[in-house]
């Protein structure tokens, strides 16, 4: 943490920068807490690049004696998950399979939800919106075994298409939501100006607001690409075996394996699975906390 | 001519319904439909397949004296209320020294807010390994030099709820962070202008003047903490497997296991709608209130 009392610039600040008590006592709350949060992370990088035996000695906080990369090796093409043993690169190319469809159709369904909510308002439609709204709430439980049934019925339980339609059902109330609050921002004379000048439902959509939409596209594909990459139970349920993505399949090399526990291979292959989501967010910035207060605040 | 035209204008009134057909199919089957559908089978006997019978609450009574459900439910509850506590105060807390204009700023704001972008089951292992009692911490700080060191309570049927305390506040505090911290960029300047003219301690305009002006937002996260709480699956599952036994159960996994594993749809769906009843109750007043607060600023 740079807590470097040096770059006094002349702001109209509320409070003065001098290091009193007071601030110094807020940096060190804030420096410690930054440890704790950054601790988990620490531990998981430098286990990863150390070997059993030294892991066996116990010193978790300790910086590995010789970094080694076996254990990044292994987890990416050789850890068992009870059945077979290739790694976890199988889920990373699955979660891959299932984020991107479950990233793009979410995202035009939305856009259109709110496009169709916000300007042409058929009737009925808000309460449509209301329930929609509502169902976000509904605990995932309550809605499996009824899902399992109907995608079993249309042959899709067990499949990539199955999974993907899942996540197109439990994503749209945010994906609608985000879309509508964007578009009520958009002055309605643009859309009456395009309804004089002739144009059409599906026209005004692709050629007008969908041109205008790119800094809310951007927060939905940041929120639905980690979302969806994060998923354990709905991977779990309606993947299927060969569609397993890397969290399930991250849980099964880990708590499924017997005999001795490869700490090493454990936390790279946690790393690994962690890296999409965290690389989103650290190009994302400010984008992110954009997208979760904008999913969350209004409403 | 007119009667033409009348129809294509009626046919062109269709389209945006048309277009809002996904959204429709996904409240009435997906949402609607599935809730009844579980409904119903928790009013019948069904175990691996579904029945037609109808035995009344039956299942619920059966529910509410089996000793696990009713343990998952209590672990609920002090994880809920535990944890909604805590990412609540430790948020707070955050954002507020945050917004004393500190040293690095943005990197502190990255710092609290990673976890939030990693996944439960990540979380769940990670933490599994840092409290685990042979290797993690308690071993670390016994090689230090404090060798009765003792912090096992992954393994302590009467504490390893609070682990998954612990590793859920360690993801989640960042989000409360992250949405307090623009709740307090959005109050008005002039606020602390008078609140110094007036000799006011910043800690007392923080408790009795901002704190209630955040009204809205803690609102926001209380909602989206509790929709967590109630949901909270993945964690348990990749820290403790529900375990010691099933001390860390919680009612997610006890309808997971009795779904797909104890073949016993019925009494799951019994329980799914508890849980379901449980968030709208804990929910429906907050929403409403916010709808008549927006409906109250002449949203159209």
């Amino acid at each position: 943490m740079s807590a470097v009392p040096g770059s006094i610039r002349s702001l109209p600040r509320r409070r003065a920068r001098r290091w009193n008590v007071g601030r110094i006592g807020v940096h060190a709350f804030l420096v410690t807490a930054a440890l704790f949060f950054l601790a988990p992370l620490y531990i998981m990088l430098t286990t990863s690049f150390k070997s059993m035996d030294e892991i066996r000695l116990g010193h978790l906080f300790a910086l590995p004696l010789a970094p080694s990369l076996d254990a990044w090796r292994t987890a990416w093409s050789e850890a068992c998950t009870g059945v077979s043993c290739e790694g976890v690169r199988v889920g990373f190319w699955n979660s891959v399979a299932i984020v991107v469809p479950s990233t793009v159709v979410p995202i035009a369904i939305g856009a259109l939800n709110g496009y169709a909510l916000s300007f042409w308002r058929p009737r009925g439609a808000n309460l449509l919106f209301g329930v929609l709204m509502l169902g976000a709430f509904i605990p995932v439980q309550v809605m499996i075994y009824p899902l399992v049934k109907i995608l079993a019925a249309l042959g899709l339980f067990s499949s990539l298409s199955g999974i993907v339609a899942v996540h197109v059902v439990f994503s749209m109330p945010v994906m609608t939501l985000l879309f509508r609050n964007y578009y009520a921002t958009i002055p309605p004379e643009l859309f009456k100006a395009a309804r004089i000048d002739g144009g059409g439902f599906w026209r005004i959509f692709a050629q007008l607001m969908l041109p205008m939409s790119t800094p809310i596209i951007v927060v939905a594909a940041i929120m639905q690409i980690t979302g969806v990459w994060n998923d354990y139970i709905l991977g779990l349920v309606f993947a299927g075996r060969d569609n397993l993505p890397m969290t399930v399949q991250l849980n099964n090399v880990i708590n499924t394996t017997t005999g001795e526990r490869l700490y090493n291979v454990n936390m790279a292959a946690t790393i690994l699975t962690s890296l999409v989501p965290l690389l989103v967010y650290f190009v994302s910035g400010r984008w992110f906390v954009r997208g979760i207060a904008a999913g969350a605040v209004k409403g | 001519m007119t009667t033409t035209r009348a129809g294509r204008r009626r046919l062109r009134r269709l389209v945006p319904w048309g277009a809002l057909l996904p959204m429709a199919l996904t409240v009435l089957v997906g949402y609607l439909g599935t809730a009844l559908w579980s409904l119903r089978v928790s009013l019948s006997s069904s175990r691996t397949f579904p029945q037609d019978d109808f035995v009344g609450l039956a299942q619920y009574e059966r529910l509410f004296t089996n000793e696990r459900w009713l343990l998952s439910l209590q672990n609920l509850a002090v994880y809920g209320v535990l944890f909604i506590a805590a990412c609540m105060v430790i948020g707070f807390l955050l954002a507020v020294f945050i917004d004393q204009k500190v040293q690095g700023e943005g990197l502190l704001r990255t710092v609290f807010l990673y976890p939030y972008a990693m996944s439960f089951v990540a979380t769940g292992l990670v933490w599994q390994w840092v409290l685990n009692p042979g290797s993690g911490l308690q071993e670390a700080v016994r090689r230090m030099g404090w060798p009765e060191f003792s912090f096992d309570w992954i393994i302590d049927q009467d504490k390893v709820i609070y682990t998954i305390v612990i590793a859920s506040v360690w993801q989640a505090s960042g989000l409360v962070m992250a949405l307090m911290l623009a709740g307090l960029r959005g109050i008005d300047e002039d606020l602390w202008k008078a609140a110094r003219i007036d000799g006011i301690p910043a800690w007392r305009v923080y408790l009795s003047i901002v704190l209630p002006m955040l009204g809205s937002t803690v609102a926001t996260v209380f909602v989206l903490l509790f929709t967590g709480v109630v949901k909270v699956f993945d964690s348990v599952v990749s820290m403790t497997q529900g375990g010691p036994g099933t001390a860390s159960d919680v009612p997610a996994k006890f309808i997971m296991d009795h779904l797909f594993g104890r073949a016993n749809i019925a009494l799951a769906s019994a329980g799914s709608m508890v849980l379901l009843a449980t968030v709208l109750a804990l929910v429906a007043p907050v929403l409403y209130a916010r709808s008549r607060g927006a409906a109250g600023k002449g949203l159209q």
